[in-house]
């Protein structure tokens, strides 16, 4: 028979070790599917990223690479961090600060033909701003190509 | 001159922090009773100083004086008046300064209610409170000083962000940064308890009131930007679990825990360690959200701080502060063995489960918000944690919470049985289930099972809370303030709950490309977009579209969204039209033009997202009431009592 006290307090253990483990299993599948890596058009070029998990894409939108659908809203334009190019397909409103020539960072899923389906299109509100993700990105090739 | 005035004074502000830091507590430890004495004309002295920094900073910016560098970088003569003054704390030099004038606004406030406190332990609070002072004047006179002078000036300065051009604005940071730096008094408290070994029933009473008021101010705050960013950012939402939010909203969750815990210290004198570390780590979390926004490691249009010396202060400074707190914490002995809990089912035990939960709930976002942080610095690559993980890891526990509070509100202390408990949850609990299925019912027939199980959850805790209301009431035969306060709490967190569930299940969202003179049928409302004209503002030029909305009988609003763009900085900016409602709102965006009649645009009803604001006021309206200020005249009429002059009115004892 154990003391009262004692197994109020088994009792109150029990309970708080139970919570800490729900909660773990939770997190630990919830970060399981909601971690979102991220590629530049070089990473995806080289066969990186991966073909059925959404991720996150960044580069500069390339100049006269914007072309837009005659009657909904779909839209597509090329990312580049100079070395490669990736195309990128989007439905829907683009930020205000989407433009040629600005960085930007996209989410979304490749599709079977190499094409970039973006479900999000993000542009931050300043126009000197570069996503940091796309600015090392950019860093990097100019770093090989001195290499090379 | 007058920036040099107030650099100058907030110089002299350092040289008073120091002295307030050390003085007072250096007084506690010799038992010199004077020295004590000089923790409240010190803590006095240093808020008008800081004050009067921040009033020439404000002067600096009405006068928009270009040889101050800080001005140039944030506002200039074309931007309207209130505006101009919103600007002072519009970015990071400017907010910092804004912080440590709170902070020494809340020691002021404190040596204005220092009556019932030891005088030991209220030096070592002024004291303790002090430090945090000195800490951040150091980092605002070394690493960010707003009185930073450009020699020649500029012609003309650059703009305040649109985005911060709003009304919301102007409020939404002094109130966030009241309850963030409002939790650096329980903090106080806490350590100042722990030195002088006075963790008790008396401390948590004084503690309890400024932890209120400062939870409500966040809650306030947190509730401001949300409102801001649904309206401002044009997206229609109002929580993106971005970084920045998290780092408001977690002080915000560990507070509620911490509310929580000082009334069980307060009435049953238990739960001392987790109090006190509860309001420890409670402050550090503020620190660390201070950290997160004004250190650059996050990129938002609150991060402004690209200076990585700014982080590594913050962060020394965190490690100081709360590494120092938490030292002392270890050493805490209390005097007498804590009595033994009562039984496992008892209004004790709802609350520590409630602290597990809230705890949890809190570590949980932090972890989201850091790992890409710490997974990034270790070079593992860069990552994102979206919404969805905080969804999914969120719900699951804010669910047992609503149950629980609706249980453990009804529980008596000590010691309770299964048998009362459900028999006082009964009635609540056939009410919620009536209601629930009849308005689910209502709705639609293919209403998402989420959409049911939040309003369950919100609906007992509004009929549970109501019962225990009314049976208090009945007892006491009047209102208790801090039961009235909790009650009310607690109906506001059901009220938000409700307008979370329906906005979530029942919001309509539609990106579509629009003529000028078409109409377009959507969510049981016509919409007809008028056509387009050119606008221009004070500091802006920019097209505003009218789209008129039909019911199916009725006229419903004219809305008129616009695209704005800034002529400083050349930035764009979208202003939404929205038809507000208790119901529902009708919310209306421009994307961009696409060619000469054609926009593109986003149409969203937003069915009871009021709610959501609506009850994040009633929660901290309820904290405030749970003060008792209406309970002033007893506290009189009890001290008469009790000196026998007056036995008009009966106080339980």
């Amino acid at each position: 028979m154990m003391h009262p006290l004692r197994k109020k307090r088994m009792q109150l253990i029990c309970l708080g070790i139970l919570g800490i483990g729900v909660a773990l299993a939770l997190i630990l599948t919830a970060f399981e599917k909601n971690l979102m890596y991220f590629y530049s058009p070089s990473e995806i070029h080289a066969g990186d990223a991966p073909a059925k998990r959404p991720f996150r894409i960044g580069g500069m939108v390339v100049e006269g690479s914007v072309v837009r659908q005659a009657e909904s809203l779909g839209v597509w334009f090329n990312l580049t961090d100079t070395a490669n190019e990736q195309m990128v397909y989007f439905e829907g409103i683009l930020p205000d600060l989407f433009r040629e020539g600005q960085g930007i960072v996209a989410k979304g899923q490749m599709n079977e033909s190499g094409l970039f389906i973006a479900s999000e299109v993000l542009a931050k509100h300043d126009e000197n701003y570069m996503p940091p993700e796309v600015a090392e990105a950019l860093e990097n090739v100019s770093h090989n190509s001195e290499v090379d | 001159m007058i920036p040099e005035i107030g650099h100058y004074a907030l110089v002299l502000a350092l040289s008073v922090a120091a002295l307030q830091a050390a003085v007072p507590m250096i007084g506690a430890r010799m038992g010199a009773d004077n020295l004590m004495m000089l923790a409240k004309p010190l803590a006095r002295a240093q808020f008008l100083l800081i004050a009067t920094s921040f009033i020439t900073l404000i002067i600096s910016f009405v006068l928009t004086d270009l040889t101050v560098s800080y001005v140039v970088a944030n506002s200039n003569s074309t931007l309207p008046l209130f505006y101009r003054i919103s600007a002072v704390w519009g970015a990071h030099e400017g907010s910092l300064l804004l912080w440590v004038l709170i902070l020494s606004a809340w020691t002021f406030a404190l040596t204005l209610f220092d009556k019932p406190l030891p005088l030991k332990l209220n030096a070592d609070i002024i004291g303790i409170l002090g430090i945090i002072s000195f800490g951040f004047l150091l980092f605002t006179l070394f690493t960010s000083n707003p009185f930073d002078r450009v020699i020649p000036p500029p012609q003309s300065g650059r703009d305040l962000n649109p985005l911060l051009q709003d009304f919301g604005l102007i409020v939404h940071p002094p109130m966030l940064y009241m309850g963030y730096v409002g939790f650096a008094v329980p903090f106080a408290f806490a350590v100042a308890g722990l030195l002088n070994n006075q963790i008790n029933s008396a401390w948590a009473k004084w503690v309890r009131p400024w932890t209120l008021i400062a939870w409500a101010f966040l809650g306030l705050g947190i509730a401001l930007g949300s409102w801001w960013a649904y309206y401002e950012l044009g997206w229609g939402g109002w929580w993106f679990w971005d970084p920045v939010e998290n780092a408001s909203f977690m002080p915000w969750l560990l507070g509620t825990a911490l509310i929580h815990s000082i009334v069980v210290t307060q009435k049953k004198a238990i739960f001392k360690h987790w109090t006190v570390l509860l309001a420890i780590v409670t402050f550090g979390l503020s620190l660390v959200g201070t950290f997160l926004v004004r250190s650059g490691v996050l990129t938002s249009v609150h991060a402004f701080a690209t200076d990585p010396a700014r982080g590594v202060f913050i962060l020394m400074f965190l490690a100081i502060v709360i590494g120092g707190a938490l030292l002392v914490f270890t050493f805490y002995k209390p005097d007498a063995a804590q009595e033994p809990h009562g039984s496992v089912l008892s209004r004790e035990s709802f609350l520590l489960t409630n602290s597990v939960l809230l705890s949890v709930a809190t570590a949980t976002v932090l972890l989201g918000t850091l790992y890409p942080l710490m997974i990034d610095a270790l070079g593992l690559g860069k990552i994102s944690v979206g919404a969805p993980y905080f969804n999914t890891v969120f719900i699951p526990l804010m669910a047992p919470l609503l149950i629980l509070i609706g249980l453990g509100q009804r529980a008596f202390w000590t010691n309770d049985s299964f048998r009362r408990l459900s028999d006082a949850a009964k009635y609540p609990l056939l009410a919620t289930m009536i209601l629930a299925l009849g308005t689910w019912g209502m709705i639609d027939d293919t209403s998402p099972i989420m959409a049911l199980f939040g309003l369950v959850l919100a609906l007992w805790v509004i009929f549970s809370t109501l019962a225990g209301q009314i049976r208090h009431y009945r007892s006491s035969k009047k209102l208790i303030t801090p039961y009235l306060g909790q009650s009310i709490s607690h109906i506001g967190f059901a009220i938000t709950v409700i307008g979370i569930t329906l906005v979530s299940s029942y919001g309509l969202e539609k990106h579509l490309r629009m003529s000028e003179g078409e109409t377009t049928t959507f969510g049981g409302y016509k919409f007809r977009f008028a056509g387009a004209s050119a606008i221009s503002g004070p500091n802006y030029n920019g097209t505003e579209a009218i789209f008129l909305v039909h019911s199916e009988n009725k006229f419903e609003a004219r809305l008129a969204p616009q695209k704005r763009n800034y002529h400083s900085g050349g930035q764009t900016m979208t202003e939404a039209g929205i038809s507000p409602g208790l119901t529902r709102d009708i919310y209306i965006a421009l994307g961009e033009k696409i060619n000469d009649t054609d926009w593109s645009v986003r149409l969203n009803i937003k069915p009871f997202v009021r709610l959501i604001w609506l009850g994040a006021i009633l929660m901290a309206f309820g904290a405030i009431t749970a003060l008792g200020f209406g309970n002033a005249t007893k506290t009189s009429h009890q001290s008469q009592k009790s000196n026998q002059t007056n036995t008009t009115t009966k106080i339980s004892e």
